[in-house]
């Protein structure tokens, strides 16, 4: 009998074992919702997966009345909005900033110590003065993502840039580069494939952002619609929203890593 | 008027001395192999022809000039590894040295000035033994190709004093054999300058037309880096290669 740590499952068994707890997962909860259903057939905390079916459906095939809007698109549309602008602009910053500070050592005193005083602060708390400064629109929460996410990302980028071997930078000089084209020629090709990652492990923390700030002022969004359902206890419409969130979550890290796959086909393998 | 001349200099860090009291000088054509114990100071006095480091006492000068205080394109330098680019492909990372002279803000030749590039560069990697090769990414190199890619990216940038970091220290021997050819063949037709380390001392004796042996002149036992490396032994090794062409 071999060591456990050296038995490996085959191919099949290890697809089958990946997708066994998700399946005891679901009988678990079709079980219990339907014993709950019987003892109450108003039961709202463990809805069974054709009400959830149903109320999804509703929000997203069907124009909600009041506004003639398809509400699942809508919320989606603005979310993805909302992330999407948060995210690129704290990868602008990351990219200008942290290679500068990555590589030019007047840079690195004036501006290192502020980052990393900014990476500490939790995000969260600057949230009341987001608000006060920016009021309640779109504005206050794309800041938020921002500061909750650029000064991660700028550390991020800031060590990798100082992992580019010494040699290759002397190596470049002795070919005539000058500072910016030493920037703009081997830093910054190199360093991109990295910022996708860097953005790849900064995302769930700008998930966390936007579904707050959403939740506590907005008037749509995937975080505002969750959290307005709350109320009726609408577990019908917030686990597949859920579900959904982490869906889109997916899909972005799986298109940014296959954009890196195709676009930096030398990257991960110096 | 020698290419490069150090008067007495000194390469002391707190109390460690490094270099002491060390005289020298080449002149164009010249292939200088560098050889001594590890720590002797080599690699610090490799730094310095680089212009990474500098004396802390004593004069360096460079064709008769203020040694440069920052790396430039009349020294070359190969490393024993991270010498390329690993983002361009093998002729990119040839030309871009031409790029960067004759593109200040883009960094980046088109059109007919970068068919130009590529011609040069074409050139130099067939000398080199890399035509085959071109379109690969230097990860899809071997070490030894790697470093004729690496000698390639400084010929286009004709350099008056070309420095080898114990540039086949990471290869293996029968590697090692064909660069040493390669590096003879290129030596003899180009007349620049060679500084090499290496620790391999037939290596030194193959390729150098000088052999500069790094050794301590005194020592303590007690605290070692009292003293410091100077060059013990020059030894001309020309004459030795030119019988050997002979037969």
């Amino acid at each position: 009998m071999k060591r456990l740590i050296n038995q490996v499952p085959t191919k099949t068994t290890n697809l089958f074992l990946g997708l066994l707890p998700f399946l005891l997962i679901v009988i678990v909860y079709i079980s219990a919702s339907a014993v709950r259903l019987t003892e109450n057939p108003n039961d709202k905390l463990l809805p069974s997966i054709e009400k959830c079916m149903d109320s999804m459906g509703k929000l997203a095939f069907e124009e909600d009345k009041r506004t003639g809007e398809y509400i699942l698109l809508n919320d989606t549309i603005f979310s993805l909005q909302r992330l999407a602008i948060g995210i690129s602009v704290s990868a602008i910053f990351a990219l200008v900033i942290g290679i500068s500070i990555g590589i030019i050592p007047y840079m690195t005193s004036t501006l290192s110590p502020l980052i990393w005083f900014f990476s500490l602060i939790p995000t969260m708390a600057m949230l009341p003065i987001l608000f006060i400064v920016f009021g309640l629109g779109e504005v206050s929460k794309i800041v938020l993502i921002i500061l909750g996410v650029a000064p991660i990302m700028t550390r991020e980028i800031y060590q990798r840039v100082r992992e580019i071997p010494s040699e290759q930078i002397i190596k470049v000089q002795t070919l005539g580069a000058n500072t910016w084209q030493i920037i703009t020629r081997v830093i910054t090709p190199q360093i991109l494939p990295r910022l996708i990652d860097a953005i790849r492990l900064t995302l769930g923390t700008a998930w966390i952002f936007l579904i707050s700030a959403e939740a506590i002022a907005s008037t749509e969004g995937l975080g505002y619609r969750i959290f307005l359902v709350r109320r009726y206890l609408a577990m019908d419409v917030i686990l597949p929203y859920v579900l959904w969130i982490t869906f889109l979550a997916f899909l972005i890290d799986f298109i940014l890593r296959q954009f890196n796959k195709k676009l930096f086909p030398w990257f991960g393998k110096e | 008027m020698s290419l490069v001349k150090a008067k007495n200099i000194w390469k002391i860090y707190g109390n460690d001395v490094i270099l002491e009291n060390l005289n020298f000088s080449m002149n164009d054509g010249e292939f200088c192999a560098l050889v001594g114990p590890s720590g002797c100071g080599k690699t610090t006095f490799l730094k310095m022809l680089l212009g990474i480091d500098e004396p802390t006492r004593g004069k360096l000068l460079f064709e008769g000039k203020e040694y440069p205080k920052e790396p430039s394109d009349e020294r070359g330098i190969v490393f024993q590894r991270y010498s390329t680019l690993s983002h361009l492909n093998v002729i990119d990372n040839v030309i871009i040295g031409l790029e960067f002279e004759k593109s200040k803000f883009f960094g980046k030749l088109f059109g007919k000035e970068k068919k130009e590039a590529y011609e040069k560069a074409n050139e130099i990697l067939k000398a080199v033994g890399l035509e085959d090769s071109k379109n690969k990414y230097p990860h899809e190199l071997s070490g030894g190709m790697k470093q004729r890619l690496s000698i390639a990216q400084s010929l286009v940038k004709k350099p008056k004093l070309l420095l080898l970091d114990e540039p086949f220290g990471a290869l293996d021997p029968g590697i090692s054999l064909d660069m040493h050819e390669l590096l003879l063949e290129i030596h003899s037709k180009l007349n620049f300058g060679v500084v090499m380390v290496t620790h391999d001392i037939s290596e030194a004796f193959k390729l150098g037309t000088r052999v500069l042996v790094f050794d301590k002149i005194k020592t303590d036992k007690d605290f070692p880096n009292r003293y410091g490396s100077t060059i013990v032994n020059d030894i001309d090794a020309s004459k030795k290669k030119e019988r050997k062409n002979e037969k």
